[in-house]
């Protein structure tokens, strides 16, 4: 049991870029291991719940990063992780996560939830703003293979509100979607 | 050492970071809004004609891309938010700006993220609200150097302010605070008082412009929550109230979403910048500048008629735009005209004695984009406006913007301040004899 407390500390200690002080003090470079641990090394997550960053838009990734040290956007624990990071920081890790390779699909998925995800995105025009490929652009984020539970959170914290965007966008965008329509929406965008 | 090879997978399946949440301190718990709702004064009678074969509000028209017609061209278009880090001053795209002979353009501010409504203290401090992010600003010169301090955080899209006897009121996107005395406690700014929340929550159109007309009431506007829709009667409407929040009544409807009014300092009337629909034209139908001469009485057309020539062409069957207060002046297509001042201050030529000096942030579902500019209209004797034109140009360059204008504010000294929330700066135009 001691163990496995010295290893969820070590852990924490990685994850949270804590080691040597406060966490703004610790070099950028050093503190892109902490992210891609729980964000992927390659650009797609293994981890539940957290995205995947690979190929996202890095306008998309540095508004992000800055309502997270801002604790404008709460989402334990990237308000610590953000926290003392200077401007420069964000945009060198905006321009590090942005450069890793998109997550690709890995096929699959539910044919019949497919279609009428696809009828979803038709009717909403999801491809207007995240282009036709859901690759999206400048502070638009790519959703194209993205996690699925992620995306189901997503939505649901826009549709409540209990996510407020950075713009309104997809506060509004969200609101005529029932719980099915996002589920749907998320098993398709996670399996293009 | 990555923080992978540290954390068993399985530990991160399981949700073993989720405790991070609780062991590390995070401050500032955010402004959440509940979604829209809460119950809303709706209390005079409607001056709307009867809503006779227009359809129910369907449930998605809160959409911002509600009506947007099929096609490439147009699913091109997106909204375009600015980024949060404010431009370097020195990067600023002053070389780029362009005013009339005799007057000049100068930076006045930089560092201010998402730079929106301006309002001017009896001292002279210069506020400015947000409406991506969560701050209120405090500008102070001080030996002829800006210092931007934050005075408020963690609220939720303060994007309006009025400055009355001493007090600051920021209108968050549902909720009106007042913070007392403000200028003499920057650094430590009071608590503030809440002043009215019976507000819708909707995030459509849902920041606001406030102000306080001479009335001493408060002017509060309430978007339609949507792009086009038959609004709920709580909504497409300017309310006004004391200064307390009490005694509400609403003092205009048809009203889409105004981010910009100010009275008329000769007629004592409220005139106030509109929004019109999108979707329905690349050209048509234009941002209305609109007068209020019977406040309560009168109805400015959504979302029957637009541009008050222009029947909708879903909720305008049945209807005349007669039937409607028509604007006095037309602002542009999608120009997205937002805040406006009349000019009262003595240091522009007379010409501009009386001027209303309008910002356009410009239009983002319009191919070739217009707007990003702060245009001038004239109002000839009868209220109309006879003239409209540029003031300060140069924003949108090669059809992008390099900047986006928000508000105008008279300064104290008569010069002509401008907020710009792409760049999160403020200009100074002044004139030079």
């Amino acid at each position: 049991m001691r163990r496995l407390a010295n290893g969820l500390a070590l852990c924490l200690l990685a994850l949270t870029g804590l080691p040597t002080g406060p966490a703004g003090a610790q070099p950028v470079a050093e503190r892109l291991p902490a992210c891609l641990g729980c964000h992927g090394g390659q650009g797609r997550s293994e981890t539940e719940g957290v995205p995947s960053l690979g190929g996202m838009p890095a306008d998309y990734v540095l508004t992000q990063l800055y309502l997270f040290r801002e604790k404008q956007r709460v989402a334990p624990p990237m308000n610590e992780m953000a926290a003392g990071l200077s401007d420069d920081d964000l945009r060198t890790i905006s321009d590090a996560v942005a450069a890793l390779p998109p997550p690709t699909s890995d096929g699959g998925g539910d044919p019949a939830r497919i279609a009428r995800a696809k009828d979803l995105v038709a009717r909403h025009q999801c491809g207007s703003c995240h282009n036709a490929d859901f690759s999206g652009h400048d502070q638009i984020p790519r959703i194209r293979a993205q996690r699925e539970e992620y995306l189901v959170a997503a939505l649901r914290g826009y549709k409540s509100n209990a996510r407020a965007g950075y713009d309104p966008a997809m506060n509004e965008a969200a609101q005529p979607l029932s719980d099915d329509d996002i589920r749907d929406l998320a098993h398709y965008l996670a399996h293009p | 050492m990555t923080a992978r090879s540290l954390c068993p997978t399985r530990w991160l399946r399981a949700g073993v970071l989720m405790p991070l949440g609780i062991l590390l301190p995070l401050a500032g718990a955010h402004a959440q809004q509940a979604p829209s709702g809460a119950p809303t004064p709706g209390s005079a009678q409607p001056a709307a004609p009867a809503q006779a074969g227009a359809p129910a509000p369907a449930q998605d028209r809160g959409s911002a891309l509600f009506g947007r017609p099929e096609g490439a061209d147009a699913a091109k278009l997106a909204p375009i938010s600015g980024p949060p880090i404010p431009t370097p001053a020195n990067r600023l795209p002053l070389d780029k700006l362009s005013v009339p002979p005799g007057f000049k353009v100068e930076v006045f501010a930089s560092g201010v993220a998402n730079a929106r409504s301006l309002r001017q203290g009896d001292q002279g401090t210069v506020f400015a609200g947000t409406r991506s992010l969560d701050k209120v600003y405090a500008v102070q010169t001080l030996d002829g150097k800006p210092t931007v301090k934050v005075i408020a955080s963690g609220l939720h899209r303060p994007n309006g302010l009025a400055f009355h006897k001493g007090a600051l009121y920021v209108a968050e996107l549902s909720r009106i605070w007042r913070f007392d005395d403000i200028e003499a406690k920057l650094d430590a700014p009071p608590k503030p008082v809440l002043v009215y929340d019976d507000l819708p929550k909707d995030e459509a159109h849902g920041w606001k412009f406030i102000a306080i007309g001479p009335d001493e009431k408060l002017y509060v506007p309430v978007g339609a929550p949507g792009n086009i829709l038959m609004p709920p009667e709580t909504h497409a409407q300017i309310r006004r109230m004391d200064l307390d929040g009490k005694n509400v009544e609403v003092v205009a409807r048809g009203v889409r979403n105004t981010v910009g009014f100010d009275w008329n300092p000769e007629t004592k009337l409220l005139t106030f910048t509109d929004n019109g629909r999108d979707w329905v034209s690349e050209d048509i139908p234009n941002d209305e500048l609109n007068v209020l001469s019977e406040p309560g009485k009168q109805h400015f057309g959504f979302p029957y008629c637009h541009q008050g020539s222009f029947t909708d062409p879903e909720y305008g069957w049945g209807h005349s735009c007669a039937e409607f207060t028509a604007p006095a002046g037309l602002l542009g297509a999608h120009a997205a005209a937002l805040g406006m001042r009349f000019y009262t201050g003595s240091q522009f030529p007379d010409a501009y004695r009386n001027a209303v000096f309008i910002a356009r942030h410009g239009s983002w579902n319009k191919t070739r984009k217009i707007g990003g500019d702060v245009v001038v209209a004239k109002l000839g004797p009868d209220g109309k406006v006879t003239s409209l034109e540029p003031f300060l140009t140069g924003f949108l360059q090669d059809n992008k913007y390099v900047g986006r204008p928000v508000d105008v504010l008279v300064a104290q000294d008569g010069s002509l301040l401008v907020s710009d929330d792409y760049n999160g700066a403020i200009y100074r135009v002044s004139y030079a004899r």
